[in-house]
């Protein structure tokens, strides 16, 4: 490291500061809809990926339609993809619950042997559907490349896209949470399942309309995933583990849990990256991980819930 | 016939089953010969003397791919090409007279299953060969079954090399085949003096870039500034681009495979790192099956380092390339591995031949030296060690998600598992 000018390494820095904060949008849009069904319905949904890989494939559709009819449209096809992605993956997740989910609700062990069976299904069906091999999303022009800030510090245009996307989901689903009459809705039935149920609260209602968020949720960051990852059948399961452990970290019932935690780990993970290699990064983060679970069983933030 | 066989056997016990149906075969051979048909001098017996699946008018093969799963993208172009080629042998009138049938197993990307399929189709289906398996993983699989029951392999993939079996035809490179020409090539051609490697972090990627580092400390005396592993499965490498940018390599070797790939041409195209006219980025794992995910706009100007490129310019693949389409359809494009899988059947076909037997032991006794000269590829020789003398070639990929041959060696590179100076 020593045979570097001054301005390479402040560049580098400034570089990886910026890589720190994609990875920590990254994790927050991964694990928002998870935290919502997670952290407020104690749901283990194990096909989070399969509905953001949905999000990504409606995605690929949109793009094909906007280059077949409506080709002047195409540099803003992004943003109608992402929110057919949230009503499609939305949509589904409504179904899911009516379903199967809704029925579990008792057993919440189970939901996770059939939220696992349900992505197999999902898989298969991506892979009858649109083949095997993974799809390549084409950007619009726009959505590539980096702005050269100076001569060595480069931003990637995507990587600003994340964040800024992530910024508008998060605002909004706090937004949504603790401003509006269904988040304190939510927020009740999360503390108090029975005592809500006997004030007049529709239950049921409200699990539907939370689990079909999370997963519309999931849909979106699988839209925006399109930009930095793959689209295949299986790439769901590429995000499942961190997206767990984001969650779980961070505390499974505070939204704001997550947010620290995903900043833990990825300001870490992507520190470690940088000084070691990419594997033992991520074996010296998932330490930590567990180093910090064994001191905080509950996650970092831990919420008040009578159960 | 054949309905009428299997209905009355239905209810015998299988010793007396098989004794009924070798009384059968005997007929038929007995009839040919009278008629004096040149087929008849191979009656199923002479031709199979361990119980293979062989009988007068047919021989069965075994296909063993994932077509469920993680690997399902990968190897599905395999199956394709294996049942193209069984198609065209069976054209042209199949193996010794028989045409050949076959059975395909899912291994469904889940190494176990790889080999209680294989047993299956070795000790219930008696197959007299195998087409199959595509992960390092599903070979080491299944190989202590080929061994046991004594079946044949055709074995289609790129692989890390350090073994040779009786019972296997590695129909793809072994790692120096396609690391060393490549390194040589761009050294050459290219002028670089520094690497940085990168990998997924299991043995294929390992093995080979302990060999290409090896070769380019060792042989060519140059540098490496940086050498990196990655989960597989891995989707952020923006700190890992960071530290390329850092160190300034002259060329990226990059062995990344999956969906991770993906995620990595994407994330260094969107660091402003431009493959065309400024960094030298080589490959060894990016057929044009990987182009399709990972976009050819994301990839353009990256070069590849394989024996086979669908846009190779000779007589023998235009014919293959254009088989290939009419069978799976007009849009699907073909990589280095699923050629090597469409060599499997002809490669047995010719061994067969040569052998004027089914059996095993004689199937790989004779396999030392069988030419093939219909190779979409061009020619290729089976060595010694099973594997393949084939030519070594670096293509340069396009926004159309094809590569530009820029580059063959001028003979074909002998196939050496054991590299020595490279452990």
């Amino acid at each position: 490291m020593f045979d570097y000018t001054f301005s390479e390494l402040s560049s580098i820095l400034v570089m990886q500061g910026f890589a720190g904060l994609i990875l920590f949008s990254v994790f927050i849009l991964m694990a928002l809809g998870l935290a919502i069904i997670f952290g407020q319905m104690g749901v283990i949904n194990m096909a989070h990926g399969e509905f953001m890989i949905l999000g990504a494939y409606v995605t690929y559709l949109t793009s094909h339609l906007f280059q077949d009819f409506l080709p002047f449209a195409y540099p803003a096809y992004f943003f109608v993809a992402m929110v057919f992605a949230f009503i499609v993956s939305g949509a589904l997740g409504l179904l899911v619950e009516w379903v199967m989910i809704r029925h579990l609700y008792a057993r919440p062990l189970d939901t996770l042997l059939a939220t696992w069976g349900l992505s197999l299904i999902l898989q298969q069906i991506y892979r009858s559907t649109f083949g095997a091999r993974e799809v390549g999303v084409e950007l619009p022009d726009w959505m590539m490349g980096s702005l050269a800030v100076t001569d060595t510090v480069e931003v990637q245009v995507n990587g600003l896209f994340v964040m800024a996307l992530t910024a508008a989901i998060t605002v909004a689903v706090l937004v949504l949470l603790f401003k509006s009459r269904w988040g304190l809705q939510v927020r009740a039935v999360t503390t108090n399942r029975v005592m809500s149920g006997a004030v007049g609260i529709d239950t049921r209602r409200v699990d539907r309309m939370t689990f079909g968020l999370g997963c519309g949720v999931a849909g979106v960051a699988g839209a925006a995933f399109t930009m930095i990852g793959s689209t295949g059948p299986t790439s769901g399961q590429l995000y499942i583990v961190d997206t767990f452990l984001v969650v779980v970290f961070g505390g499974a019932q505070s939204l704001l849990g997550t947010v620290a935690s995903a900043f833990t780990i990825s300001q870490s993970q992507s520190a470690l990256e940088f000084f070691l290699s990419g594997s033992m990064a991520k074996v010296i983060t998932l330490l930590i991980v567990i180093g910090l679970l064994m001191l905080r069983p509950q996650g970092l933030f831990v919420l008040k819930v009578r159960r | 016939m054949a309905t009428d066989d299997t209905s009355n056997n239905k209810g015998l016990t299988s010793p007396m089953r098989r004794k009924l149906l070798k009384g059968m075969a005997a007929v038929p051979a007995v009839a040919a010969f009278g008629g004096g048909m040149a087929r008849s001098s191979f009656a199923a017996d002479g031709v199979n003397t361990t119980g293979l699946a062989v009988t007068d008018t047919e021989v069965t093969v075994g296909i063993l791919h994932s077509v469920t799963g993680t690997m399902a993208i990968s190897e599905t172009g395999s199956v394709q090409a294996e049942k193209l080629a069984i198609d065209q042998i069976n054209a042209m009138g199949g193996v010794l007279g028989r045409k050949i049938k076959y059975i395909q197993e899912d291994g469904a990307s889940d190494w176990p299953t790889f080999a209680e399929k294989a047993k299956k189709l070795l000790v219930q289906d008696k197959c007299a060969s195998v087409f199959g398996c595509w992960t390092s993983a599903s070979r080491k699989a299944v190989l202590p079954v080929f061994e046991q029951y004594n079946g044949m392999l055709y074995y289609p993939t790129f692989y890390e090399g350090l073994e040779q079996s009786k019972n296997v035809i590695y129909t793809g490179q072994e790692a120096t085949q396609q690391i060393i020409a490549g390194l040589d090539w761009v050294v050459k051609e290219k002028g670089a003096k520094s690497f940085y490697l990168l990998g997924s972090d299991y043995i294929w990627p390992r093995t080979s870039n302990k060999i290409a580092r090896k070769h380019i400390e060792n042989f060519l005396k140059l540098k490496v500034v940086g050498e990196e592993y990655f989960p597989l499965g891995h989707t952020q490498f923006n700190s890992a681009i960071n530290k390329i940018k850092l160190k300034k390599p002259d060329v990226i070797y990059a062995i990344i495979v999956g969906g991770s790939n993906v995620a990595f041409y994407k994330q260094l195209k969107a660091a402003g790192f431009d493959l065309e006219n400024k960094q030298t980025l080589l490959t060894i794992s990016v057929t044009e099956d990987e182009i399709l995910g990972i976009g050819g706009e994301n990839i353009v100007g990256a070069y590849a380092c394989m024996k086979y490129f669908q846009s190779l310019d000779n007589e023998n693949n235009k014919k293959f390339v254009s088989a290939f389409k009419e069978m799976w359809g007009k849009d699907i494009v073909i990589g280095d591995v699923t050629q090597a899988a469409y060599l499997g059947p002809w490669l047995w076909k010719l061994t067969v031949e040569k052998a004027g037997s089914f059996d095993i032991d004689k199937v790989a006794a004779a396999s030392p030296g069988i030419e093939f000269t219909g190779a979409p590829e061009g020619y290729v020789r089976i060595h010694e060690n099973h594997h393949l003398w084939s030519k070594t070639r670096v293509g340069r990929a396009r926004t159309d998600g094809q590569y530009d041959v820029v580059y063959e060696t001028a003979d074909l590179v002998e196939p050496n598992p054991f590299p020595e100076g490279y452990q």
